[in-house]
């Protein structure tokens, strides 16, 4: 057989895996739009479960309020999860779920559902990923529910299990690409993921076999962003991928190079979708998977792309379609499949690969000094908020461009959010109330008896450090235990945690707009007699803080006293802040669909508090009609992703707090 | 809420203290806390409401300093003693000095968020400041607020971190001071053998379920004190994960000692204090003079109705200084 050109493949390779991140309402909805997305093409699942399940709560929890099937499905037990697969092989299909705190316990939930399907599917032909990196959910996405050691010795167990049990599944995607969303830049989302990496071995090596070692690293996945600067965003892969041989090699000493060889999945960056001129969102996604996909030699395993209206709202089923036709064109019409390493012997890759490999190994030298990922949360999530405090520096004066957001701005009116949804999907709010009488259902009709002992059980291998989790959990599965059932038995005996903010590490760079804000509050803080005082508030489930500590950090550049107390706060605990604390203003933060209910009902907990006069601004991801009806409801201003002037904001709070207040309004103001 | 123009009723708010209206705290700390002319008259208004004078005896509650490095855990400690208090049903108030540095004149407070307590629980009050300018520091206003606070809650509980400076500054404002250490905390039983750091009230040893660094900390502690002395000071271990253990013997530690003071001649000698420093900011070395200096000043305070709040005194300072000058 002649040998075939080196400048050509002998066959093309197998495109990656193709997934849509979905799931929303229930487990019946939910199933329905799997299938039709397999019917696309689509040749993996991945899974979005709503933030309740996520964080650890049934539907009919105080904490779920508002949040019931919003940002993805709802599952509180083993019934909800066989529905969820109905009809779909579990032998044969590749499920990833975006699931970690509770990650355990919806893997038990999946073998539990896969060995009821007819015919069963045991768990040793289960294949899929559960993303299980506690770490990020630190450091960016907020759903986590334990403290760091519980969490990483469930992860731990998790990866344990797995590897015995469970081989061809991927216990825990590493992610980076949570990191990138919070701003992390190229070097540090390097850093950071692979020091958490690390972190994450170093707990397995205590409690499997060193035999195993080579299986597990091999198990391990990453989760990657990719940004629009897509050049260097490849370049940072390749960079990770000899990281990662190295670490295999030298660190936990790995023999079998296939097992040190990067695997990674993606979903590419949601930050710089803008709100503005929305239908631009569709070239920046298509730049961006080119980044994961131009270079063979560090090329996606599984890619999922956002729709072009993230920043609008949720996307509908056709929006997803939009994003998955992209991936199809990629693969099936360019010839990007049919080449080895384009990229090889390029000067300009190579140097890029050099420079962020020096950087990165110092970062992770310096969290390494720190005690490693776990101890340096810290500093890292001070750090992630530097950095985006930098980057929105940057966007604000003009250096960075978003086009159509801070640039080329002139626009005709977009015919995709003309019909009469405005572009988006939204949930029917009836299926809160259908999933909180559901779950009172399922607990009426189980065997009790058999529950209690499961929990029992659990509750016992939580508190013996030496047994693996898995085993009881997946009992409570068996018998019928439900989502906040088994987190709420952790809680107990794990206790709750609250992450650090990072925000009062970050340094204050005064910008001319700053100086001027300042004066402003001093002057007004003046005539109040004290310091101007903003509580900033996240209420609901929703962990995306980036936003909100932002915001946190400017009025304090802007010289106010500034409440921030993290994400996850009830409507009363925002409400007694507000009234205790003596604020001037309230500022709320929420991206996950849920202000409609939430917000209303900060409003009434204020009036219980006493604290009606205190004006409430509202920021996220919110559509027009609702911003209408928040400002009739008596919010007093509303904020979307296309409102980036942070100091323009900053001026409006300012002037608010001075008009309620009698302040007379600032000279040429 | 009040607007700014019109400055709170403070002799109304002292009155609905002194009946244990908790309602009331909110606007009584914004006028405490408010530096606009006009509210200076409210304020001692306030504070003479809740003075000794007028009700007849200290107030009645229990002023306790709690105290140590950043990162010790001295917040999940106070949640766990906030819900010991409240389970006894003695209503809470927590003064939180949040050590977050004054940039640009503005601050980051996240302290309270890091207290547990039920929101729904009107029993328990939280209010955050921030610290002065340096670490340990006192926010200006936290003294007359704890003595207004102590005349309607049961326990008023100042939390600030440092070592060093802060205990001191503590001491003048709580009648109970425990500081907080965790088995790392190494420097501060130097600071202990050294002097530089005055031997607190109580001394308290979190993350007690690190095993054996936690059993060597608190032999180690507990060798200091003996060098030192300073038997009256009781050690307490504690842990806040769960289940938290060694909070029980901590309550009744700062009880005890409590009961072994003379509260009456500690609150004056702080409301002494109080005046005294009020008097040199607003002042200065000038007014300091003019009354011969600090030491004749705190000496003349001495000789004053021990049953006068520090606003009171503080006049009684400003117009001697005044007649002297």
């Amino acid at each position: 057989m002649p040998e075939p050109p080196s400048h050509r493949l002998p066959e093309p390779d197998r495109p990656w895996m193709m997934r849509t991140y979905a799931g929303h309402s229930d487990a019946r909805r939910s199933n329905e739009l799997y299938r039709k997305n397999l019917e696309k093409g689509q040749t993996g699942l991945s899974i979005a479960f709503d933030l309740p399940t996520q964080t650890g709560y049934d539907p009919d929890h105080e904490l779920a309020k508002g949040e019931v099937g919003k940002v993805g499905v709802s599952i509180a037990h083993k019934g909800d999860m066989e529905t969820l697969l109905d009809g779909i092989p579990l032998d044969q299909m590749n499920t990833s779920m975006t699931i970690n705190a509770t990650a355990a316990w919806l893997l038990a939930l999946y073998i539990v559902a896969a060995e009821n399907q007819d015919p069963p599917a045991p768990e040793d032909k289960l294949q899929g990923t559960t993303q299980n990196d506690i770490l990020k959910e630190y450091l960016s996405r907020g759903t986590y529910a334990f403290p760091p050691g519980p969490s990483m010795r469930l992860i731990a167990d998790t990866i344990a299990y797995t590897v015995e049990h469970v081989p061809k599944w991927n216990p825990i995607n590493i992610c980076s690409y949570h990191l990138q969303e919070a701003g992390a830049t190229p070097v540090q989302e390097i850093a950071f993921a692979m020091s958490n990496a690390v972190a994450v071995l170093d707990a397995v090596k205590q409690r499997v076999p060193q035999d195993l070692m080579g299986s597990v690293f091999g198990r391990i996945s990453f989760f990657v962003n990719a940004g629009v600067r897509f050049v260097e965003e490849h370049a940072k892969l390749r960079a990770m991928a000899i990281l990662w041989d190295e670490l295999g090699r030298e660190r936990y000493g790995v023999e079998d190079e296939k097992h040190r060889r990067l695997r990674y999945g993606v979903q590419v960056n949601s930050l710089g979708l803008t709100e503005a001129q929305p239908e631009n969102n569709v070239y920046r996604i298509a730049l961006e998977a080119l980044a994961v996909t131009l270079g063979r030699n560090a090329r996606a395993r599984a890619i999922q792309l956002p729709a072009w209206n993230e920043a609008l709202g949720l996307p509908r089923p056709w929006d997803q379609q939009w994003s998955l036709r992209l991936q199809q064109i990629l693969a099936y019409e360019t010839d990007l499949l049919e080449y080895p390493d384009i990229f090889e012997g390029s000067k300009v890759m190579d140097g890029l690969v050099a420079e962020l490999l020096a950087g990165a190994r110092k970062e992770m030298q310096r969290v390494a000094e720190l005690g490693g990922a776990v101890d340096a949360v810290d500093y890292m999530k001070a750090a992630l908020v530097e950095s985006h405090r930098k980057r929105w520096q940057r966007i604000e004066s003009g250096e960075q461009i978003a086009v159509g957001m801070n640039k080329f701005t002139s626009t005709e009116p977009s015919p995709l959010t003309a019909g009469a949804d405005g572009g988006i999907l939204v949930v029917d709010p009836e299926i809160e109330a259908e999933r909180r009488r559901a779950v009172e259902q399922w607990r009426g009709e189980r065997d009790q008896t058999a529950v209690d002992q499961a929990l029992e059980q659990l509750a016992q291998a939580a508190t013996n450090d030496g047994e693996n989790i898995m085993a009881a959990t997946i009992a409570a599965a068996r018998a019928g235990a439900t989502t906040g059932e088994w987190a709420q038995t952790l809680r107990d005996a794990f206790g709750e945690y609250r992450a650090p903010t990072g925000v009062g590490d970050a340094t204050a760079a005064p910008s001319e707009g700053v100086v001027e804000l300042r004066a402003e509050v001093e002057r007004v803080s003046e005539a109040l007699g004290r310091r101007v005082k903003f509580l900033v508030g996240k209420p609901g489930l929703d962990g995306h803080s980036n936003g909100a500590e932002q915001i946190a950090v400017r009025a304090r550049d802007a010289g106010m006293d500034v409440v921030y107390e993290g994400i996850r706060l009830t409507p009363s605990q925002i409400a007694n802040s507000a009234a205790q604390e003596g604020v001037h203003v309230i500022g709320l933060s929420i991206l996950s669909g849920s202000h409609r209910e939430l917000i209303p009902a900060v409003l009434e907990a204020l009036r219980e508090a006493g604290a009606e006069d205190v004006p409430v601004v509202v920021g996220g991801i919110i559509p027009a009609d609702d911003a209408t009806a928040m400002r009739d409801a008596g919010i007093a201003a509303v904020y979307t992703p296309k409102d980036w002037d942070l100091n323009g904001m900053m001026r409006d709070i300012i002037g608010l707090v001075a008009a309620r207040h009698g302040v007379e309004s600032a000279v040429g103001a | 809420m009040s607007g700014t123009r019109a400055p709170a009723d403070g002799r109304e708010l002292g009155e609905r203290l002194r009946d244990r209206d908790l309602t009331a705290a909110p606007a009584a700390l914004n006028l405490l806390e408010s530096r606009a002319p006009e509210a200076r008259a409210q304020t001692a208004a306030l504070l003479a409401e809740v003075s000794p004078a007028v009700l007849g005896h200290e107030p009645a509650a229990h002023i306790i300093g709690v105290t140590g490095p950043p990162g010790v855990g001295k917040s999940s400690l106070l949640s766990r003693l906030v819900s010991h208090w409240r389970s006894e049903n003695r209503s809470v108030a927590v003064l939180a000095v949040d050590p977050s540095s004054r940039r640009s004149g503005g601050s980051l407070l996240g302290d309270r968020a890091r207290i547990e307590a039920d929101p729904k629980d009107r029993s328990v009050f939280i209010r955050s400041t921030a610290a002065g300018a340096r670490l340990g520091g006192l926010a200006p206003a936290t003294r007359a607020a704890a003595t207004a606070l102590a005349a309607a809650f049961d326990v008023v509980v100042i939390e600030s971190v440092g070592v060093g400076q802060s205990e001191t500054e503590i001491a003048d404002a709580a009648d109970t001071v425990a500081v907080v250490l965790q088995p790392a905390s190494g420097d501060v039983l130097q600071f202990l053998k050294a002097g530089i750091m005055e031997v607190p009230d109580v001394l308290v040893l979190t993350k007690t379920d690190l095993g054996s660094a936690a059993t060597r900390a608190m032999s180690d502690l507990q060798a200091a004190l003996l060098a030192l002395g300073a038997t009256d000071t009781e050690v307490c271990a504690v842990s806040s994960v769960p289940p938290p253990t060694g909070i029980e013997q901590l309550a009744q530690a700062l009880e005890n000692h409590r009961t072994r003071i003379d509260l009456e001649q500690r609150r004056r000698h702080a409301r002494r204090r109080h005046a005294l420093e009020n008097f040199a900011v607003e002042h200065g070395e000038r007014g300091l003079r003019a009354l011969g200096g600090r030491a004749q000043a705190a000496r003349w305070l001495d000789q004053q109705d021990p049953a006068l709040d520090a606003a009171t005194l503080e006049h009684a300072l400003a117009e001697r200084a005044g007649g002297a000058g």
